[in-house]
């Protein structure tokens, strides 16, 4: 028997263009918020709009994070997320109008309370709603996209409805709570508070679920089950239950972002989470399917330019976001950050 | 005979062509059949939603694509029809101008999202369709000056089209330039779907069906799967706008209510649904049932629901408004337990 020849095996450094291409997702931010700061020229008003781009990629984020994961975990793509948006702005508005005393005094602890049990109710409600929306809609289509799709876009014109059914037709007009209303100055700009405690809360999450999905046990499962869902269940993991708890997050997430959404906008409609819909597909598909961090990165990427582009060039706003994906796709037809391969 | 109009591809049940033939004859001869406006509307809108779900077919029963982005194709041909009259003044020239160049940009914008979305996974196709037309829809209602933004644009058309052209009566029918464009419509939409049965049932739609079945398999036979899912959606996308062109001449006005809403998209995946997907005659039934329900059923449920109104919440779900519901629970049911429909039940139980 001869002896195994000498292998040493080593790792080669990913070469300089390996690495920049790897990080160009996350200097994107960088590069256009340098380059909103030369176009726009005014350090005050550079501001104000980067932290309400911000504020809105933040928001848009959370409703983006439950889509893409599901998607990644399981290949559902559910065009009904937007009718959890819309479900947990009505709950959580309803559960703040009723506590309207507690909104109303200029205290920051009672309005931090209201608008807490608002984002509880709104959430339990759409976790809940998700957990039968996946049983009775999504659970009977597994493995069919076509099918999934139709089926999906069903669910969301029933909900929509039945919002419609049980709050009335009118949009919903409200306020903020007492010390979550106004702006202070900050260098010459004007900051709305609100949007700051939006920022706050979006980064607050993404760290929260980075870390979830990087340090513990149930992350590793789950990112895992979005590169190899086979292999993790021949490991003896039962992918359907993470699925279901993965399914049921991210609707309460969307929950919790429709409240966010509804005290941002001060109105709500049944169709506003239709209307989220489309800019969260553009988020997910320019972060790449099942990819948080894309996601993470397409949400402010699409808050911020949308916000320059207000200023700048009123009109092109509405088609800057198709503007983006457009360049995205042509860069990276996968998206910035693919997780799944292609199927 | 009639094999070759039809492409070789019968009805195959004798229920279905009898039914199918009950109204090729009821739409042939609708104004004299059932006179009155009301009911020459109906038939001219069944005609052109028959071919608009056709050719949506094409795309989601044969190719397996699912597109949010239909309305938009069909809106295009409605505009295109509308500002060709508004610009070019009152004239056949305008309607063909309009028509061909609607057609034209339709196909045009429905390479470049093809080619866009199609190359990657088909699955972006759907998200990608949708974002674009609703950024469509929201452009058209804000370039007021172009458009005529939300109250949409009213135009002339040939006088020879309109009621006022008068040409005498027939078997107590007044013959006007109403029931000529009514045929103009009738017999465009038979043409546009003998055309499109003709695609499907040619080798380029053969080969549809199987990208449709296994896509990973045409493209291991040596067949470019994008290049036949960016033609068939090209193809489809024209036809659509030419159906816009037609429900354009025949409404003599445009607005983004009724040609680009999210409603109309709704109704077109309930129609392909209810009727049948994978068979154009699966298009005809289902337009049928459904614009004749559309017509005759909500005033039903506004009935019920002053008949109810001493429960609580349940006039509320039995009011007119409260129609999409039904159609959202109806359009699940019929995915799930219906999923050939009614097409598909009547062959199989042949």
């Amino acid at each position: 028997m001869t002896a195994a020849p000498d292998h040493k095996p080593t790792f080669a450094d990913l070469s300089l263009s390996d690495r920049i291409g790897k990080a160009a997702p996350y200097l994107l931010i960088p590069v256009l918020v340098v380059l909103g700061f030369l176009a726009i020229g005014s350090t005050s008003s550079w501001l104000t709009l980067t932290v309400s781009g911000l504020a809105m990629g933040m928001m848009i984020f959370i409703m983006a994070s439950g889509l893409t994961l599901v998607f990644g975990l399981m290949d559902v793509i559910n065009f009904g997320h937007g009718a959890f948006i819309s479900v947990g702005a009505f709950v959580g508005i309803t559960v703040l109008i009723w506590l309207g005393s507690w909104t109303g005094a200029p205290s920051l602890m009672l309005n931090v309370a209201a608008v807490l049990l608002a984002v509880i109710a709104a959430m339990c409600v759409t976790g809940a709603l998700g957990w039968g929306f996946e049983r009775v809609i999504v659970r009977p289509v597994y493995g069919a996209h076509l099918k999934q799709i139709l089926v999906t876009v069903g669910g969301l014109i029933v909900i929509e409805q039945l919002i419609h059914v049980v709050w009335g037709p009118e949009e919903i007009f409200l306020n903020r709570p007492e010390t979550l209303k106004g702006a202070f100055t900050f260098a010459g700009a004007a900051i709305e508070r609100y949007r700051v405690l939006a920022v706050v809360v979006g980064l607050v999450l993404f760290v929260a679920m980075r870390l979830v999905l990087r340090r513990t046990k149930i992350g590793l499962i789950v990112r895992a089950g979005v590169q190899n869902g086979e292999m993790v269940e021949a490991l003896g993991y039962r992918l359907r239950l993470v699925f279901i708890g993965v399914f049921v997050a991210g609707s309460a997430l969307a929950g919790l972002g429709g409240v966010m959404w509804g005290l941002y906008q001060e109105v709500i409609t049944a169709g506003m989470g239709e209307e989220m819909m489309i800019l969260v597909f553009i988020v997910v598909i320019i972060g790449g399917l099942g990819s948080v961090e894309g996601a993470f990165i397409g949400a402010l990427l699409v808050g911020l330019l949308q916000n320059y582009i207000a200023f700048l060039e009123p009109k092109l706003a509405l088609i800057s976001n198709i503007g983006l994906m457009t360049a995205v796709l042509m860069w990276r037809p996968q998206g910035m950050m693919p997780v799944v391969k292609a199927k | 005979m009639l094999t070759r109009p039809l492409s070789g591809d019968k009805p195959r049940s004798t229920v279905l062509t009898v039914l199918l033939l009950v109204i090729l004859v009821a739409l042939a001869l609708a104004p004299f059949l059932f006179p009155g406006v009301r009911s020459l509307e109906t038939a001219a809108r069944i005609c052109i939603f028959i071919v608009l779900v056709a050719s949506y077919d094409l795309l989601l029963g044969y190719t397996g694509i699912v597109s949010f982005a239909h309305t938009m194709f069909f809106g295009l041909g409605a505009y295109g029809v509308a500002l060709a009259s508004v610009h070019m003044g009152r004239g056949w020239g305008a309607l063909l101008t309009g028509t061909v160049a609607g057609a034209l940009a339709a196909a045009a914008l429905a390479l470049v999202i093809g080619l866009f979305s199609l190359r990657v996974r088909a699955i972006f196709f759907a998200m990608i369709t949708l974002a674009v037309a609703s950024a469509v829809a929201v452009l058209v209602s804000q370039m007021s000056g172009l458009t005529g933004g939300e109250d949409g644009l009213n135009y002339q058309i040939p006088r020879e089209l309109t009621p006022a052209f008068r040409l005498g009566e027939l078997f107590g029918v007044r013959i006007n330039g109403k029931l000529l464009n009514y045929y103009l419509v009738f017999f465009a939409c038979l043409i546009l779907f003998l055309l499109l049965l003709r695609i499907v049932n040619s080798p380029f739609g053969r080969v549809l069906q199987a990208i449709r079945e296994n896509d990973f398999r045409a493209e291991a036979i040596g067949y470019r799967v994008v290049w036949y899912r960016v033609t068939a959606t090209c193809l489809s996308a024209a036809v659509a706008a030419i159906a816009g062109s037609l429900f354009a001449i025949w409404l003599r006005y445009v607005g983004p209510d009724t040609t680009l809403s999210f409603e109309i998209m709704l109704d077109i995946l309930l129609m392909v649904v209810i009727g049948g997907m994978g068979t154009m005659y699966g298009a005809v039934l289902g337009a049928t049932i459904f614009v004749l329900a559309q017509n005759y059923l909500q005033s039903l449920m506004g009935v019920a629901s002053e008949a109810t109104e001493a429960l609580p919440l349940i006039p509320n779900l039995l009011d007119p408004d409260r129609w999409l519901l039904w159609l959202g629970v109806l359009f699940i049911l019929s995915v799930y337990f219906f999923p050939t429909g009614i097409v598909g039940r009547l062959r199989s139980g042949r």
